[in-house]
C-alpha cells in the first residue's frame, strides 16, 4: 500500500490545536533510542573540551607552565592510588545520588532544580534521627537516620510535585525558591537549643552518635581512607531507580507522562499522582545525598554543608543522559574532578574553583552538541534541546 | 506559498514580479514587492489589539520611535471603510470570533499595499454563512485591482470563487482549468489523481438499547466559554452516531468530557446505565470504553516509546502485563506483536519507536490498542485524518465491525463525507449545541452546510 | 474557532471563587493576629521618626490604636471577599493590605519607643535597588521570550568586575566594566539559548555555575593575593539632588541616594515608555507572544531576542556592581546571595511589567531592611523567617493565589525559523 498524501491530507495534517510540541523533556534528555555517538562520544569531547577551556583559564591566570603541574596533580590526586581512588569514590557518592534526583525528574519531565534544598533538609533530618534517637544498636539506627534522610528530602520534593500538579506553579521557581528557604530553615533550626552543640553559638548542630555513622569501608587498609558505606547506598540506589524507571509499572507512568503528558492522560494515567511521586523520589533521593554527607563524612550539619553539589547534579544528569547507569559513570568523573581538584589547589595553587568552571563548560557542550560537532567535526546527535515549556506550561 | 512569501527560500527557479525577476530573503522583501498572505492558521497576537497587529512591522513612528497610534488607527478606520471590513481597531483579537479575525488579517494585508493577497485555507474555519461574507470581500478586493491567489481543497469554492483553477499536486501544477468549462468531478481527479470514492459497506444498524446516554451536558473550556452548552442525545448499541460541525463548536470538549479528561460543570453521562459523569478516564477504560483521539501524535501515541510500550500504555495496569507494580514485558511484547499481525500495522518489529512509522500506521496502532479490548463504546475523533487512502478504508471497516459485535460508537468529524459515509445516525454541533439530527439517508450535502452554520428548518 | 461570544456567557470560573475565599480566610486570620498580638500586645505610644538628621519630624501615636484599626480593616476585607469577591481591584488592595500590615507591625514593635522609619524606607530602597536591576533584565529577556535564570550569575559577574576593573582604573571604568561584563554573560546565554537552541533554563543554570566558578575562582587567585591593589574599589557617594532632596520624608528616601538608584529610576521608565509606546517594545512584545506572526510581518525575531537579551544582561551586570562600588566596597566570593533568583522573583510578581518589578523589588527590600531594624529593636522574630519571605511569598505567586500572572505566550520556547 502506498502512503499517497493527498491535497486533502495535506491540509488537515496538524490538527486543530497546532503541531505537537516537539521535544519535550525526556525525549531529549533521556532518549529511548540511543546511537553511540550520542552516549559517548559527545559527552567525552565534552569532557576534553571543558578541559582545554580550563587549561587556557590557567594560562591566562597563572601562566602556561601551571598547566601540567596543575592537571598532573589533578589526575593524581582523582586516580593515583587507594587514597585519591576513596577520595575520589566519596566525592562521588553524593554526586551520584543528587544526580539520580535529577534524572529521575527529567525522566518524568519535571526540572528538578531543588537537589541542593533537599539535600540540606535530608541532611537535617538525618542528623536529628541521628543523635536524637539514643539507645538503639547501628543495626536499626543507621537505617532510621537514612530513613529520616529520605523521608525530610521527600517531602521537600514532594512540596514543589504538590504545587505543580494541583496549581500548576512551576517546579524551576517553586524548587529554586525552596532552595533557599531550606537554607534558612536548617540556619535557624541549628540555632535552637535541642539541636546547637555545646557551648557553641555559631548555627552547627551535635554530631550524630556512632551508631547512626555509616560504616566505613577501607580503615582496615589505613584508618584516614573515607570510603564509607555511602558509596554502596548510592550504587543500590541507582540500581533501584533503574528498576524502577524500566521495570514497574510506575517508572512506565513516569516515562510517559514525561514523554507526553497528553497521550499518558488520554491513556487515564495520572499526570497528577506522576508528578508528585516522582518529584516526592526525587526530593528523597536528594535527601540521601544529603544524608549520606552528614552520617558518612561531617557528622554534623552547618550551614552550606551542601557545597553545591545539588546544583553540579544538574550538570550530571545532562552528561548521564539521565540514564541511571550515565548517572552513576558522570558521577565518578566529578567525584575524581572534585577529588583531584583538591589536590591542585594545594599542590599547584590553581583554585578548587575551577572545577566548577569546568562542570559549567561540560554542561555547555553536552547541551549543545553543535558547538561540539563545530569544534571537533564529527557528527554528534541531537541535543538536550528544548526541555522545559515555559513558566506557564 | 511559502516561498512566494519568503519564508522558505527557492532551490531554483524564480518569481517574476510585474515581469520582474523577485528575490525573496524573508517576509519583509515579499511585503515590500506587495505580496501579502493571509495564512490558514492566523499570524495575529491574542494580547494586541487590532491596530497594534495591523501596523506590526510597518509601526509609524516619530524621530524617538514612539508609535503614532492615532494615525495608524485612522488609517485603520479607512481602510475598513474602503473594503467594508467593519472591526473595532481598539479590540483585542483574542475577544474576536474567528471570521472578525480574518478580517483583520486582511486589513493587515492592505496596510501594507499589497498588491498580491495569497489566502492559504480561508474558508477552513468559517461557517457557510461567514464564507459568504468572506467570498464578497475577496470579490470587492477583485473589483479593486488586487490580484488574489486563493489555495483551497473545496471545489465548490473554488468553481464559485475563481477566474483561473491550477491544480496543485506533489509540488507540481497538473492541471489547469476555467470554472464553468471543468465539472467538479473533472478537478477532483486531478487534484487526488485519481477518483475517490468513500463508501463503506455495511449492513442496517440494529441498535439494542441505549450504551451512552448524555443529558444536560455544560462543558467549560479552557477560555472559560460554555464550549458544550446542554448536549442531551443517546447512542445505542450497535449504532454508529456522527456528529458534523465546523471545527470549535465544542465537539473537541464534548469528546473530553465523555472520555473524562474534562470535567462536565453540569449534566449526566451515562455509560450502560452507569452514571460515570465525574469518574477518572481510567475508569472509563476499565468500563468498555475505547477513545480514538483527534491529534494522534499529541494525544494518542508517546512518540518516542516503542509499539510495545504504546500497545499497552492504557492496560499495562493489569494482569498479564503487570503483577503488582512489576511490568512483564515478555507478555507485553507477545501481546504486541499479536496486534501488529492483526491490525495489519507495517512495520519491522515491536521494537521500533512509534515516531518512525507513517501517519496510517500510527493511527492503526491506535485502533489496535483501543479496539483489542472488550468495547462497549468507542469514541473516535478524526479517526482518518492525515491518513492514506488505504488505512481509512481499514479503519472504517473495522469500526463497523465493532458496530455489529454490539459496540455503541460515536464518530466525531469535521469532514463531512465520513460523517455520511459511515454513521447511522448524525448529530450536527454548533456552539455548544445540537441542533440538528437526521440520518444520512434523509439528507444530503447542502442541507448539512445549512445545519453546521445553525440554520435549522 | 467559533466560540461563543465573550460576554454575556462568561461563566465564573471555580479557581477564582476558591481565591476569593482563600484570601478572605487570610484577611481574617490577618486580623486575628493583628488583634491578638499587636492590638492587645503592644502599649504606649510609637514614634515613627521621618525627619533627616536632626529634623523633628516625628509621628507619634497609640499603638494599641493602631492595631485596633487595622484589625478592623482587614475584618472589614476579609467580609467583603467572602461575601462577594473584589474582582480586578483584588491585588491592589492586597498590595494596600500588606503595607498597612506591616505599619501595624511596626508600630507594635516600636511600641513604648521610637524608630526611625525613614532610615528604613532608605535601605529598603537600597536593598530593593539591585533586585529591581534583576527582574528588569528578567523582563527586557522574557518579554522576547528568552527566560532568564542567569540573572544571578551576571550581577556576580558584574559585582566583580566592578570591583576589580574599578580599583585598577577607577568607580566609573569599573562600572562600565560591569554593565559590558554583564552583557557578555548575556550574549552567551542569547547563543546557547537562541544559536544552539539550548534549554533556556539549563542555559541559565549554566550561566549561574560558570559565574560563580570563575568569580570563585578569580577572586581566589587574584583578589585575595593582593586585595589593595585589586579589590579596594571604594563605595560611590550619594549624590543629593537640590530642591528635590529637600521635600520632606520622600525627598531623602528617593533624592539623596547613589548613581544606582537614580539609574534605576531612570532605567524603569525608559523601560516602560519602551515596551509599551515605542516600535521596538512592540515588536519585541509581539516576539514574546507569537514570534511566527512576527516572523511573516517581517521583524526578525532571532535579531530581536538578541538585542533584548543582551540590554537584559548590560542592565543587570550594572546592577551587579551595586554590590561592590555601592554597598559593600570590595568583592566577595558569591556575595550576590540569591538577589538574582529574588529578582527573577519580582518579575513574576510584577508581572512581567517594569514597574511591577521595581514595586515587587521594594516589597522584598522592605522585608530585608525590616530583618535588620528587628535585630536592632529585639522583638523576638526569628530573622531567617523574615529573610524566607520573598522566596515564600513568591512561590504564593506562582501557584496562583494572588491571581495568576500570564507570562508572554512562547516564554521559554525556541523559535524555529522553518
Amino acid at each position: 500500500m502506498t502512503e499517497e498524501r493527498t491535497a486533502l491530507e495535506l491540509e488537515t495534517e496538524g490538527g486543530p490545536k497546532g503541531p505537537r510540541p516537539r521535544g519535550t523533556l525526556r525525549e531529549r534528555i533521556a532518549p529511548s533510542s540511543v546511537d553511540w555517538r550520542t552516549v559517548l562520544l559527545v559527552p567525552l569531547l565534552a569532557v576534553v573540551a571543558a578541559l582545554a577551556v580550563g587549561a587556557i583559564i590557567i594560562a591566562l591566570t597563572e601562566g602556561p607552565e601551571d598547566i601540567s603541574t596543575a592537571y598532573a596533580a589533578l589526575f593524581r590526586g582523582a586516580f593515583m592510588g587507594v587514597g585519591p581512588i576513596s577520595e575520589t569514590l566519596v566525592n562521588a557518592t553524593p554526586l551520584i545520588l543528587a544526580g539520580l534526583s535529577v534524572a529521575i525528574g527529567f525522566q518524568a519531565g519535571l526540572f528538578n532544580i531543588g537537589a541542593e534544598g533537599q539535600m540540606t533538609i535530608g541532611g537535617m533530618t538525618a542528623v536529628l534521627a541521628g543523635f536524637m534517637i539514643t539507645g538503639v544498636p547501628a543495626i536499626v539506627h543507621l537505617p532510621l537516620a537514612i530513613l529520616a534522610g529520605f523521608l525530610g528530602g521527600a517531602i521537600w520534593g514532594g512540596i514543589p510535585g504538590w504545587l505543580r500538579a494541583r496549581t500548576g506553579a512551576h517546579e524551576v521557581i517553586s524548587t529554586i525558591m525552596l532552595n533557599f528557604i531550606a537554607y534558612r530553615l536548617v540556619d535557624f533550626l541549628l540555632k535552637q537549643p535541642a539541636i546547637i552543640r555545646e557551648g557553641r553559638f555559631d548555627p552547627i548542630s551535635r554530631d550524630a552518635l556512632p551508631s547512626a555513622r555509616l560504616p566505613q569501608l577501607l580503615d582496615w587498609i589505613n584508618p584516614s581512607l573515607r570510603l564509607h558505606g555511602g558509596f554502596i547506598l548510592a550504587i543500590v540506589m541507582a540500581i533501584v531507580v533503574w528498576w524502577v524507571l524500566y521495570r514497574t509499572t510506575i517508572g512506565f507512568e513516569f516515562r510517559a507522562v514525561g514523554s507526553n503528558p497528553n497521550a499518558a492522560s488520554y491513556a487515564g494515567m495520572s499526570v497528577t499522582f506522576s508528578t508528585v511521586t516522582v518529584m516526592a523520589f526525587a526530593g528523597g533521593l536528594g535527601g540521601l545525598a544529603g544524608a549520606n554527607q552528614i552520617l558518612g563524612v561531617l557528622n554534623s550539619v552547618s550551614p552550606g554543608f551542601t557545597a553545591q553539589i545539588g546544583f553540579d547534579a544538574i550538570a550530571l544528569a545532562l552528561l548521564g543522559r539521565s540514564h541511571p547507569a550515565g548517572v552513576v559513570l558522570a558521577g565518578l568523573l566529578f567525584g575524581a574532578l572534585r577529588a583531584g581538584g583538591q589536590v591542585m589547589q594545594v599542590r599547584s595553587g590553581v583554585g578548587i574553583d575551577l572545577i566548577t568552571v569546568i562542570q559549567a563548560l561540560i554542561i555547555v557542550f553536552i547541551a549543545a552538541p553543535s558547538l561540539v560537532r563545530a569544534i571537533f567535526r564529527v557528527r554528534a546527535g541531537e541535543g538536550a534541546g528544548q526541555l522545559t515549556r515555559g513558566w506557564s506550561a | 506559498m511559502n516561498i512566494l512569501y519568503g519564508l522558505y527560500e527557492a532551490d531554483e527557479g524564480e518569481v517574476l514580479i510585474d515581469g520582474q525577476p523577485a528575490a525573496f530573503d524573508g517576509p519583509g522583501d515579499a511585503i515590500a514587492a506587495g505580496i501579502g498572505m493571509v495564512h490558514q492558521h492566523f499570524m495575529l497576537v491574542p494580547v494586541f489589539t487590532v491596530t497594534e497587529n495591523v501596523v506590526l512591522g510597518v509601526e509609524p513612528t516619530d524621530a524617538l520611535g514612539r508609535i503614532d497610534y492615532g494615525e495608524a488607527r485612522q488609517k485603520v478606520a479607512e481602510i475598513s471603510a474602503q473594503y467594508g471590513l467593519e472591526v473595532d481597531p481598539g479590540a483585542i483579537i483574542e475577544d474576536l470570533p474567528v471570521g472578525l479575525q480574518q478580517r483583520v488579517e486582511i486589513i493587515k494585508v492592505l496596510f501594507r499595499e499589497a498588491e498580491v493577497i495569497v489566502f492559504d485555507e480561508p474558508t477552513s474555519v468559517l461557517t457557510p454563512q461567514e464564507v459568504e461574507d468572506f467570498f464578497e470581500i475577496v470579490r470587492g478586493l477583485r473589483e479593486s485591482g488586487k490580484g488574489i491567489i486563493f489555495i483551497t481543497h473545496k471545489l465548490g469554492e473554488m468553481l464559485e470563487i475563481a477566474d483561473r483553477i491550477a491544480v496543485l499536486r506533489r509540488g507540481k501544477i497538473v492541471g489547469e482549468a476555467t470554472p464553468g468549462e471543468v465539472t467538479p468531478e473533472e478537478l477532483a481527479e486531478m487534484m487526488v489523481g485519481r477518483p475517490v470514492e468513500l463508501v463503506v459497506e455495511k449492513s442496517p444498524a440494529e441498535p439494542s438499547g441505549p450504551m451512552l446516554e448524555v443529558e444536560d451536558l455544560v462543558v467549560v473550556d479552557h477560555r472559560n466559554h460554555r464550549a458544550v452548552d446542554g448536549v442531551s442525545f443517546q447512542v445505542q448499541a450497535g449504532e454508529i452516531v456522527g456528529v458534523a460541525g465546523v471545527q470549535g463548536n465544542g465537539q473537541t470538549e464534548l469528546v473530553e468530557a465523555i472520555t473524562g479528561l474534562l470535567l462536565p460543570i453540569s449534566g449526566t453521562i451515562r455509560l450502560d446505565g452507569e452514571e460515570i459523569t465525574h469518574t477518572s478516564p481510567r475508569h472509563r477504560h476499565r468500563a468498555g470504553m475505547a477513545h480514538v483521539p483527534e491529534d494522534r501524535q499529541r494525544d494518542g501515541l508517546v512518540l518516542d516509546f516503542d509499539l510495545t510500550e504504546n500497545l499497552v500504555l492504557d492496560a499495562y495496569y493489569d494482569r498479564p502485563y503487570s503483577r503488582g507494580i512489576v511490568m512483564n514485558w515478555v507478555e507485553a511484547r507477545r501481546h504486541a506483536e499479536e496486534l501488529v499481525e492483526q491490525y495489519d500495522v507495517r512495520t519491522p518489529s515491536v521494537d521500533v519507536l512509534a515516531s518512525h512509522l507513517s501517519g496510517g500506521n500510527q493511527q492503526k496502532l491506535i485502533v489496535a490498542r483501543e479496539f483489542a479490548r472488550e468495547t462497549k463504546l468507542i469514541v473516535a475523533s478524526q479517526p482518518t485524518r492525515g491518513v492514506d487512502v488505504g488505512s481509512i478504508e481499514y479503519i472504517h471497516q473495522r469500526i463497523v465491525e465493532e458496530r455489529d459485535q454490539g459496540a455503541a460508537v460515536l464518530i466525531v468529524s469535521s469532514e463531512l463525507d465520513e460523517i455520511m459515509a459511515l454513521s447511522d445516525r448524525i448529530l450536527v454541533m454548533y456552539r455548544g449545541r445540537i441542533v440538528a439530527e437526521t440520518t444520512p439517508s434523509e439528507t444530503n450535502h447542502g442541507q448539512m452546510g445549512l445545519y453546521m452554520a445553525g440554520q435549522t428548518a | 474557532m467559533t466560540t461563543v461570544e465573550a460576554a454575556g456567557n462568561q461563566v465564573r470560573i471555580p479557581s477564582e471563587v476558591r481565591r476569593q475565599r482563600v484570601l478572605g480566610v487570610v484577611y481574617l486570620l490577618l486580623a486575628i493576629v493583628v488583634a491578638w498580638f499587636f492590638a492587645m500586645g503592644s502599649e504606649g505610644d510609637a514614634t515613627f521618626r521621618l525627619g533627616e538628621g536632626g529634623q523633628d519630624l516625628d509621628l507619634t501615636f497609640s499603638a494599641a490604636g493602631m492595631g485596633w484599626v487595622t484589625a478592623a480593616i482587614f475584618a472589614f476585607l476579609a467580609g467583603l471577599h467572602l461575601t462577594r469577591g473584589l474582582g480586578r481591584r483584588t491585588n491592589l488592595v492586597l498590595a494596600f493590605a500588606l503595607a498597612l500590615f506591616a505599619f501595624a507591625f511596626l508600630a507594635w514593635a516600636a511600641a513604648g519607643s521610637s524608630f526611625s522609619l525613614l532610615g528604613m524606607l532608605r535601605t529598603t530602597v537600597a536593598a530593593a535597588t539591585p533586585i529591581a536591576f534583576g527582574g528588569l533584565s528578567g523582563v527586557l529577556c522574557e518579554r522576547v521570550a528568552v527566560i532568564n535564570i542567569g540573572i544571578e550569575g551576571m550581577l556576580l559577574t558584574g559585582a566583580f568586575m566592578a570591583a576589580f576593573i574599578g580599583t585598577l582604573t577607577n568607580q566609573w571604568v569599573g562600572l562600565l566594566a560591569a554593565t559590558v561584563s554583564g552583557g557578555v554573560m548575556a550574549l552567551a546565554l542569547a547563543v546557547l539559548a537562541i544559536r544552539y537552541r539550548v534549554d533556556q533554563i539549563i542555559a541559565g543554570v549554566v550561566i549561574n555555575i560558570f559565574a560563580l566558578g570563575l568569580t570563585s575562582f578569580l577572586s581566589s587567585q587574584i583578589l585575595v593575593e593582593n586585595s589593595e591593589r585589586f579589590n579596594r574599589p571604594g563605595v560611590v557617594q550619594a549624590i543629593r539632588i537640590p530642591v528635590l532632596a529637600d521635600i520632606p520624608v520622600i525627598g531623602p528616601i528617593l533624592f539623596n541616594q547613589n548613581i544606582f538608584v537614580y539609574t534605576l529610576w531612570i532605567t524603569v521608565a525608559a523601560t516602560t515608555y519602551g515596551l509599551f509606546r515605542t516600535r521596538w517594545g512592540l515588536r519585541s512584545r509581539a516576539v514574546g507572544e507569537h514570534p511566527k506572526a512576527a516572523d511573516t510581518l517581517g521583524i526578525n525575531v532571532y535579531r530581536m531576542r538578541y538585542l533584548n537579551v543582551l540590554l537584559g544582561g548590560l542592565v543587570a551586570g550594572f546592577g551587579g556592581a551595586y554590590f561592590t562600588l555601592g554597598s559593600v566596597g570590595a568583592f566577595n566570593e558569591n556575595m550576590t546571595a540569591g538577589r538574582g533568583f529574588i529578582g527573577l522573583a519580582a518579575m513574576i510578581f510584577g508581572r512581567w511589567h517594569p514597574v511591577g518589578a521595581l514595586a515587587a523589588a521594594l516589597v522584598f527590600g522592605f522585608a530585608d531592611s525590616l530583618q535588620v531594624r528587628l535585630g536592632i529593636l529585639d522583638v523576638g522574630i526569628p530573622s531567617d523567617f523574615l529573610l524566607m519571605a520573598p522566596y515564600i511569598v513568591t512561590i504564593i505567586v506562582v501557584a496562583g493565589v494572588v491571581g495568576r500572572a500570564r507570562p508572554p505566550a512562547a516564554d521559554g520556547q525556541p523559535y524555529v525559523k522553518e
